[in-house]
This record gives structure tokens, C-alpha cells and sequence, in this order.
């Protein structure tokens, strides 16, 4: 007995290295294996804070290029009102205060933003205060920005999809033929588009859009344009590179999506088959 | 040693705050960002606890990494660079470092270069392999390494230099 303590104390910095190590090698393992990283993120009170704060102080430098972004966005959609013929449903929809649509639209701010790492995460200056759950899509007016995966009451954590594990569906704006969205970590400009079969027509240039198939973003949203493509080892699916939109570099204010449908929609998906 | 646990407590603060709000958000080039908070393990006095060091490095690591959502990489990091710290010490300061009466500001610029520089680099390349974690990456493991290691011991030098006087 009187061994084991001398050999505890003789080593006892070697064995805390040995503890302490393990611990955060856990945690890395747990961050590359799970989606949610359960004990650790930046939502929480302290850090949310910090970076809240020091984002209010950031804002005010960028007050021009956010103006700039609402009036075109504005312009965008005056535009589309302006040419819808028929004037009764405008009406009824600017007049009802109830929302019946299928998506809800909540407004937040990034308040911290990564893109030079493999595995990338926002953080929004909305909680579950704000009716903010995990699983809402997040956009800008431009593009996509990701998925909300960890929520506290302030604040919410976003997987960008610029993120090794980000796996968002997406097609061809001109034809039907979808594949997975994924990125490979080097240019935060381009991500990939793979697993698109090999008889989808594509061009340079062409509009990537979001698919329908998930419940999390609605459909025909755009993502960015086609830069280059090939095939694949197999010789039967296309990766594509495709240029976003959005400046994934720079974003101010996104908007976080929900869809209304999702618990049904799910609810009639889980039920056996008889 | 009240004045230097106050300094060292301060230290740590200043660092993580820098590290997190301006460092992380520079990507000079698309993805190099320095990590000046290794500072903090290069700076500790020498003669101190190591059991207490090895604990205050992890606490550091896994503050950058509370901000960061990285897991426990930076903690990893910082852990390890903190073990092998004696060995480096009494690699690049020879016998007066078992003296335990030197000063970082007072040793030569050559061993106090090597000490850094091998610092630096043991420290970015278990966090950028962790990073990754995976062996199909390794080029731009090494490619991250090198890089952010200059800059990184670039921005160690001059706060050196630019606050060697108050540490006297």
C-alpha cells in the first residue's frame, strides 16, 4: 500500500497530464462524433455575453452594408408584390395578423462567426426565448447559412455549412436531379455538391437551389452557381464545386426558418406500416 | 510572488479575451490565425507547482475552446506543450535552467528562439491534427502548422520585446 502511494505521489504529474489529457481527447472525440457536443459550446451564458457585447461595438462599422442589403432585399420584394395580379390575396395577407403559411420567419444576428476551420459554427443572438428550436434552418436574403443544432435560453449555436458534418440537401434549379451538400474544408467560397447522378444535365453557370426533401429548409432557395464539375470514383455521380451566393465571410442578419408542418409531417413518417 | 500570481492571473485574462474577440477573427489568408495565448505557457514562471501548471494550461485550452466550439482541442494542445515544457526548458537552456535562476527576457536570442520555436510547433500540431483527426488531411495539418507557427512566433516576439521592460 505504502508503494502504490509513493509510486501516486512520484508520478503525480505525470498521471495528471494523463487525466487531463484524456479529458479533452473526449471531448474532441465527442465534438467529431456526435452532432451535438453535449457539455461544451458556445451558447452559454459567459461567452454568448462576451461576444454579444463585443458584436454591438462590431455592428456599428458595418451599419452601411446592412442598410445596403435590406434595400435591396426590399427592392426585391416590392418588386414581386407589385406583379402579383391578383390584389385580393396582398390584401388579405397584409391585413391578417394571424400567419398561415408553412414557414415562419424569425429575424437574429450572428453574433460569432467561424469559417477557417474545418468544422465551423455560428453563434445567434436568439434563444429559446425567441421561439428558437434546434433543427430551424438558417438563411441570409443571399443564400443558406446552416442549421441551429444547440439552443439556451439567450442564445443558439449554428452548424454552418461550412462545416465537415453539415449535410444539407440540394438540386438543379432547371431540373429535378439533387445530391448532398457537403465541403471539403479548403475555400470557404465554394462548397461541393456530390452525388448527383451522371444524366443531370449541368452547365457553368447554372443555379443551385435547396431540395424539398428535408423538413428544414423550404424549397427552391438559392445556394450559389456551378463552377466546375466531374465524376466521381464509381464514374456514375457528379461532384460538383459550386460558388455560394452568400459571403459566408461576412454575414450580419439571418433569418431562422420554421417549418410549421414539421411535427406532423414527422408524426405521419414514424408511423408503421401495417 | 503575490505581484507575480496577480501578473500571471492578469496574463491569462488579457490572452483568452485577445485570443477569442481580434486573433481568431484575423484568417490572414483564408485560415491562418495566430494563437499569441501559448504565451501564457511560454511565460509561466519556471520555478513554479507543475501540477498546478500542467492544471492552469487546460483551464486556459479549454476557455479558448468554450469560445471557439472546438471540443477539447485547444486544452490537448495547450496539455501537452505544457508536459513537455522542462525537457524543451533544459534542451534549449542547458544547465541554468536546473539553476532555476534565469529569466526569459535575460537568456540569449538563440536558445530563447529554439525554446519558442519548438514550443509553438508542438503546440499547433497536436491542435491542428486534432483539428482534422484524420490521417487523409495530413498535408494541410502540416501546411496549417508551419504557417499559423510563423506568424504566431512572430506576434511572441514583438510583445516580447514591447513589454520585456515591465517584467524586470
Amino acid at each position: 500500500m505504502q508503494q502504490i502511494f509513493n509510486f501516486l505521489i512520484r508520478n503525480k504529474n505525470s498521471i495528471l497530464f494523463l487525466i487531463l489529457l484524456a479529458v479533452s481527447i473526449f471531448l474532441t472525440v465527442q465534438n467529431h462524433a456526435f452532432q451535438k457536443s453535449r457539455f461544451i459550446s458556445s451558447a452559454n451564458f459567459v461567452s454568448g455575453g462576451i461576444y454579444s457585447w463585443s458584436n454591438n461595438i462590431n455592428t456599428y462599422l458595418h451599419l452601411d452594408e446592412y442598410n445596403e442589403r435590406l434595400l435591396e432585399e426590399n427592392n426585391k420584394l416590392r418588386n414581386i408584390i407589385s406583379n402579383i395580379n391578383d390584389s385580393i390575396t396582398i390584401n388579405k395577407q397584409l391585413d391578417s395578423t394571424s400567419f398561415e403559411g408553412d414557414y415562419l420567419f424569425r429575424t437574429a444576428r450572428v453574433i460569432n462567426n467561424n469559417f477557417a476551420k474545418i468544422d465551423n459554427y455560428l453563434t445567434l443572438n436568439r434563444g429559446a426565448n425567441s421561439g428558437i428550436k434546434p433543427e430551424y434552418g438558417v438563411i441570409t436574403s443571399k443564400g443558406i447559412v446552416g442549421i441551429v443544432d444547440r439552443v439556451n435560453d439567450e442564445y443558439s449555436r449554428v452548424i454552418s455549412i461550412l462545416n465537415s458534418r453539415s449535410r444539407i440537401n440540394a438540386q438543379l434549379s432547371n431540373t429535378n436531379h439533387f445530391g448532398s451538400l457537403v465541403w471539403d474544408g479548403k475555400d470557404p467560397n465554394i462548397v461541393q455538391l456530390i452525388d448527383v447522378p451522371r444524366q443531370a444535365p449541368l452547365k457553368k453557370g447554372d443555379t443551385i437551389i435547396t431540395g424539398g426533401r428535408s423538413l428544414i429548409f423550404p424549397k427552391g432557395l438559392p445556394i450559389g452557381s456551378i463552377e466546375d464539375f466531374s465524376l466521381d470514383q464509381t464514374q456514375s455521380y457528379y461532384t460538383i464545386n459550386i460558388k455560394l451566393f452568400n459571403d459566408m465571410t461576412n454575414i450580419g442578419y439571418v433569418y431562422v426558418i420554421e417549418n410549421v408542418n414539421k411535427e406532423a409531417v414527422e408524426k405521419l413518417q414514424e408511423t408503421p406500416n401495417e | 510572488m503575490n505581484s507575480k500570481l496577480l501578473s500571471n492571473i492578469t496574463r491569462f485574462i488579457i490572452l483568452v479575451f485577445l485570443q477569442v474577440l481580434i486573433l481568431n477573427n484575423i484568417n490572414f489568408a483564408g485560415y491562418i490565425n495566430p494563437y499569441l495565448y501559448v504565451l501564457f505557457i511560454l511565460l509561466y514562471p519556471f520555478s513554479g507547482n507543475q501540477s498546478l501548471f500542467l492544471f492552469l494550461s487546460f483551464l486556459l485550452g479549454i476557455s479558448i475552446d468554450i469560445f471557439e466550439d472546438s471540443g477539447g482541442i485547444n486544452a490537448a494542445a495547450c496539455l501537452v506543450a505544457a508536459f513537455v515544457r522542462p525537457n524543451l526548458l533544459r534542451f534549449s537552456f542547458g544547465i541554468s535552467y536546473d539553476h532555476q535562476n534565469i529569466r526569459l527576457a535575460h537568456t540569449p536570442f538563440g536558445a530563447k528562439l529554439s525554446y519558442i520555436f519548438l514550443m509553438v510547433l508542438i503546440h499547433h500540431f497536436v491542435l491542428f491534427s486534432l483539428e482534422m483527426f484524420s490521417l487523409n488531411h495530413i498535408i494541410l495539418i502540416l501546411k496549417k502548422t508551419l504557417f499559423s507557427s510563423i506568424f504566431t512566433i512572430i506576434l511572441i516576439l514583438l510583445s516580447l520585446t514591447l513589454f520585456s521592460k515591465k517584467y524586470r
